[in-house]
């Protein structure tokens, strides 16, 4: 590569990422090569075309939604930094099982409520708080798209709303949302295992 | 050391496991038919199969690593290698400041001159057999020739190359995975090949006008090079001629890291005549010897070389191939993939080279919405 190495002095913060993120130092510094690696012009900072260049992301039928979470910040952030990356990723963590229930110390990022909170940014993109029909039905198309007819779209997502929709608003909230994937077990669909 | 070497060469290079994350091998089917939540054709959390992959491979994917320098279980000792540049210990760096010293103050030089020597000789040679009449006296003295200015330079990079399982070859097309130019040099100072590529000008256009002159290379004017048909016209001829050389071809089209092998183009693979496939494997502990065209030009690529320990590297041939009954271009040129990823120790991949340098078709987007799609129709049929 003939880059220079990184070490954990050039990240910023790098305790206060550890507690946030609960990512051990080993992790933080796997994921530092890889945003270096990722970020190609050594700009230290990634924008929305690094992220695009990844070829399995861009094969994704929902590869721009996930590369919207990222931008997710602010209505004209384009650019993400270590921190935020890191923050990002840390929702795909594993659930801690044996986390002692604290009531006064806020979630950590990799709880399911969060995680399920990501998930819904997914589908949320005018980020209102409310899944409309609409939004459903583009993400339908975005993964279906040529293989269904827009009427079998349509149904699906009407379907869909009507089995989860419980207050009749005709769009669904996070706590809907939450409640319909109550027996899904989101700690392991959502959750990647890092190495070392 | 070159004895060390030449033993250790024995075996196949353990790829070192690169891998951040340990990617599930769970396939879309059996992820959507866990407990859905809504109990309906599609449910939300379907999104999640494609959430995570995405996520994964934002994390680590197969192919954007394909076109970096492959990362080493222990540091070698050369700066370009070092991917976490801790300060470990005194010793370590008065080691590596000796290392600098033997390598630039000693073994560059040397080199350097070899190389200089190997191509003069090269040129000056070949021109004068080029003034031979045809004959086979001239045939004779050319290979003769360019073994020897070959293994001059391939001794000016200090290569130990270990070559595995000669068969004798007999015109047709000599094909291999691609990591370096130095390739070319390692597989001519082994045998004599015509090689193709584009004439280039300057001082590569020079020596490119000389070869010819004694041994029958196909050189490509730039404008040629987008007429396939011409191409494949001009290779077919000269593999028709039974008293030609082998062709050397890479069908990869570029330079990948030599931890994988990637799209082999099937151009090579239309032509009938037989096909010698040759896995060439590098040794990263002594220096790395891909070139990343990207990060570096080809001058500065030729100076890391020669500042390395050395070039390790292991040749194996492979028995010849032809193409089969029934088999088209594509699976055939996929076949000599597998083979030549299977005896170097290389992951076998379907993606394509190209895509060091462009984006991905729409087409694989289709593919996975597909897939999608059937699952979901599967299990609808099923209630």
């Amino acid at each position: 590569m003939g880059s220079r190495g990184s070490t954990l002095s050039k990240i910023p913060n790098v305790d206060k990422l550890m507690q946030e993120t609960g990512f051990s130092q080993a992790h933080i510094i796997r994921l530092h090569d890889r945003f270096r690696a990722l970020d190609n012009d050594e700009k230290g900072y990634l924008c929305p075309q690094d992220f695009e260049a990844i070829k399995e992301l861009a094969m994704n039928p929902i590869g721009d939604r996930i590369i919207g979470a990222f931008f997710a910040q602010g209505p004209q952030q384009e650019t993400v930094d270590f921190n935020s990356f890191v923050k990002v990723l840390a929702h795909f963590r594993p659930t801690d099982k044996n986390r002692p229930k604290e009531s006064t110390s806020p979630d950590p990022i990799n709880s399911r409520t969060n995680k399920l909170k990501f998930a819904f940014q997914l589908y949320d993109q005018d980020k209102d708080g409310k899944i409309s029909r609409d939004e459903l039905l583009q993400v339908l198309r975005a993964m279906l798209e040529m293989q269904v007819t827009e009427e079998q779209l349509e149904s699906i997502t009407d379907r869909t709303i009507q089995e989860s929709d419980t207050d009749r608003d005709n769009a669904i909230s996070f706590e809907e949302f939450r409640k319909s994937l109550d027996k899904v077990n989101i700690e392991h669909k959502m959750s990647i295992r890092f190495l070392r | 050391m070159e004895r060390g070497a030449k033993e250790r060469n024995q075996q196949l290079y353990k790829p070192c496991s690169n891998g951040i994350i340990a990617k599930e091998p769970v396939s879309l089917e059996q992820e959507i038919q866990e407990p859905r939540g809504g109990g309906g054709e599609f449910d939300m959390s379907d999104i999640l199969y494609f959430c995570r992959r995405g996520v994964e491979s934002i994390v680590d994917d197969e192919v954007t690593k394909r076109f970096t320098a492959e990362e080493l279980e222990s540091w070698n000792l050369l700066t370009r290698s070092n991917y976490n540049l801790h300060h470990i210990s005194a010793r370590l760096t008065v080691l590596w400041g000796l290392g600098v010293l033997i390598r630039y103050g000693f073994l560059l030089p040397l080199r350097v001159t070899l190389a200089v020597t190997g191509v003069g000789l090269l040129v000056v040679l070949t021109s004068i057999v080029g003034w031979l009449p045809n004959s086979r006296m001239k045939k004779y003295l050319s290979e003769k020739v360019n073994l020897m200015c070959y293994r001059i330079c391939v001794r000016a990079l200090t290569a130990i190359i270990t070559y595995h399982d000669r068969y004798p070859k007999n015109g047709g097309i000599c094909v291999a995975n691609h990591t370096s130019p130095i390739d070319v040099l390692i597989l001519a100072s082994d045998g004599c090949y015509s090689m193709v590529g584009q004439a280039h000008g300057g001082l590569m256009g020079f020596i490119q006008k000389t070869l010819v002159k004694a041994c029958p290379h196909i050189w490509f004017e730039r404008s040629e090079v987008k007429d396939r048909h011409l191409v494949a016209k001009r290779l077919s001829d000269h593999v028709a001629d039974k008293t030609k050389l082998p062709i050397l071809i890479f069908p990869e089209g570029t330079c990948i890291n030599n931890t994988s092998v990637m799209m082999f183009k099937k151009g090579s693979f239309e032509i009938d005549c037989t096909i010698y496939p040759v896995a060439i494997k590098y040794d990263p502990r002594f220096g790395n010897a891909f070139w990343n065209s990207s990060k570096f030009r080809m001058v500065t690529y030729l100076l890391h070389m020669m500042s390395s320990w050395a070039v390790v590297c292991s040749v194996w041939y492979l028995p010849p191939m032809k193409r089969e009954e029934g088999e088209d271009a594509v699976q055939f040129a996929n076949r000599v993939k597998s083979a030549i990823a299977r005896k170097g120790g290389l992951v076998d991949l379907l993606w394509d080279g190209g895509l060091k340098r462009s984006k991905v078709k729409e087409v694989f987007k289709e593919e996975q919405q597909k897939l999608y799609s059937k699952v979901l129709v599967k299990l609808l049929s099923l209630r």
